[in-house]
């Protein structure tokens, strides 16, 4: 029970740090694009990303889940070419989670970029510096509570997320069975003393995540007026 | 002979408040010159120094700086902001919240140079700051630092946007010292955005008036802003007759002025 518990929790854990980490990467050039190109295509790409916020995980689930299957077009050239599979795999919940979760990193760090004066970037391009050289001399240090939020959502939100992994992953231990699955399956198992070790756990670990991103933000804006 | 160093020609269509307007401007400047715009709100001062930085891009013209080109359209050449060698002092400072004052100054430039540097720090009085942050800055020492942050990378030209109009009095007439002396250390050709005529009188060469989109005078600042001083000299007349470019005109009040066949003079109607 003790060995379960744990390797649910750390594959819950690896799930939410692999998501954050590759959007973290992903959602800072997304995000610049975003927040400094003028072209028409950004409307229908905030669409997009945004789609997450309000589609029922369960469709999103579905969608993914039949992309995912060998039986269709995707994931039959994934498993024929790269021998990859991702229906109810690690990969393919971490594949679902990244889907899943993109607004919540993106939309933090564009909500960052977009509080900035524009005169910021203005000014180091007039200093001969180039937009790389901005961006990470000037702008990503001054979003920088922008960036931790978006760092802490994410993982918060992939410890919490349920629906979509559930339909990609099912609930195999090890594997895809994440904690919040756990929840779930002991409750319809009607083991509700270990529902509740899981269900306190999670808890008190997304209480202690918020604590620390509150903390570390008000530390930071005490540290910018120095 | 001065040299010139900057000619320009440069159209575009703006947006005001009081709808499109056609920004159409002509003019050059001298090496070493210190020039200012002047003009109303929304008449495209801070447009032309922006085309000049390569931040907005005209319509049409060209922008020579020496025997370069910074923009031309009908080459399609339009030199990125970053190759231009500009320093420009914007309204709102623009200064970057995580860096120190020194660390703004080194960062604007592209080889480490402490010595200018140190020059900067001690023309603009901010050697006791170097370590501080802009958010424990005054107003007046935000807009030093901005002016030292422009000059640190040597710039050809000085673009400054109205870069004292929040400032007091006292503060004002400060850094007006500090820009002259910088201005005659560093040898920067600079271009100001102002509509404060002492300020303007105090620092530029060669003042353009502009409005409606298009310059409509230029001068000295002098002959600029003391024209109306000239009033002594005006005389009431009644026009007796036109033909074609030819005026007559009988003076009706004051002694006969001692006008000659030859000088030119101005007509201004009521």
């Amino acid at each position: 029970m003790d060995e379960l518990f744990f390797s649910t929790f750390f594959l819950s854990i690896r799930l939410a740090l692999f998501t954050t980490i590759i959007l973290f990467v992903i959602g800072i050039p997304v995000a610049y694009f975003l927040s400094y190109s003028k072209l028409r295509i950004n409307g229908l790409l905030q669409a997009l990303i945004s789609m997450p916020l309000v589609l029922p995980p369960s469709v999103l689930g579905f969608y993914l889940l039949l992309s995912f299957s060998p039986n269709y077009a995707f994931g039959s050239f994934l498993l024929k070419y790269f021998d990859l599979r991702l229906a109810f795999t690690f990969t393919g919940i971490l594949v679902g989670s990244l889907i899943y979760n993109l607004p919540f990193m993106i939309n933090s760090i564009q909500s960052g970029f977009s509080n900035l004066p524009a005169s910021l970037k203005d000014a180091s391009y007039t200093l001969g510096k180039s937009r790389f050289t901005t961006l990470i001399k000037v702008l990503l240090p001054n979003i920088k509570p922008a960036l931790l939020t978006g760092i802490c959502l994410t993982f918060a939100h992939t410890i919490g997320e349920f629906g979509v992994i559930l339909m990609i992953g099912g609930n195999i231990p090890g594997q895809t069975r994440v904690a919040s699955i756990a929840v779930y399956d002991e409750v319809q198992s009607l083991n509700f003393s270990a529902a509740h070790k899981y269900s306190l756990f999670l808890v008190l670990f997304s209480f202690i995540i918020l604590v620390l991103i509150y903390s570390i933000n008000k530390e930071f804006l005490k540290w910018k007026k120095l | 002979m001065e040299k010139t160093l900057i000619e320009l020609h440069l159209q575009k269509n703006i947006h005001t408040i009081k709808g499109k307007l056609l920004l159409d401007v002509h003019f050059s400047i001298p090496e070493f010159g210190f020039i200012t715009l002047f003009g109303k709100s929304g008449v495209g001062k801070t447009t032309i120094l922006r085309m000049i930085a390569g931040l907005t891009k005209p319509d049409s013209g060209y922008i020579n700086i020496g025997n370069d080109s910074w923009f031309n359209s009908i080459n399609k050449l339009n030199l990125k902001t970053q190759k231009r060698n500009i320093g420009f002092v914007f309204q709102d400072y623009a200064l970057f919240p995580n860096m120190t004052v020194e660390q703004h100054l080194f960062y604007a430039q592209t080889l480490k140079d402490s010595a200018h540097v140190n020059d900067l720090l001690e023309i603009f009085d901010l050697k006791g700051l170097r370590t501080r942050k802009p958010d424990t800055l005054s107003g007046g020492q935000k807009q030093r630092v901005a002016v030292a942050r422009a000059l640190a990378r040597k710039p050809q030209i000085l673009l400054l946007d109205e870069p004292l109009s929040a400032l007091d009095s006292d503060s004002r007439l400060i850094l007006q010292d500090e820009i002259m002396e910088a201005h005659k250390s560093f040898h920067s050709t600079t271009i100001l955005v102002s509509h404060d005529v002492d300020e303007i009188t105090r620092l530029s060469d060669m003042v353009y008036v502009i409005d409606n989109g298009r310059i409509v005078n230029s001068g000295n600042a002098d002959f600029i802003f003391k024209e109306p001083e000239l009033a002594d000299l005006s005389y009431k007349g009644k026009i007796t007759g036109i033909e074609k470019s030819k005026i007559e005109i009988e003076l009706t009040e004051n002694n006969p002025p001692t006008f000659k066949p030859g000088d030119i003079i101005t007509i201004s109607s009521k």
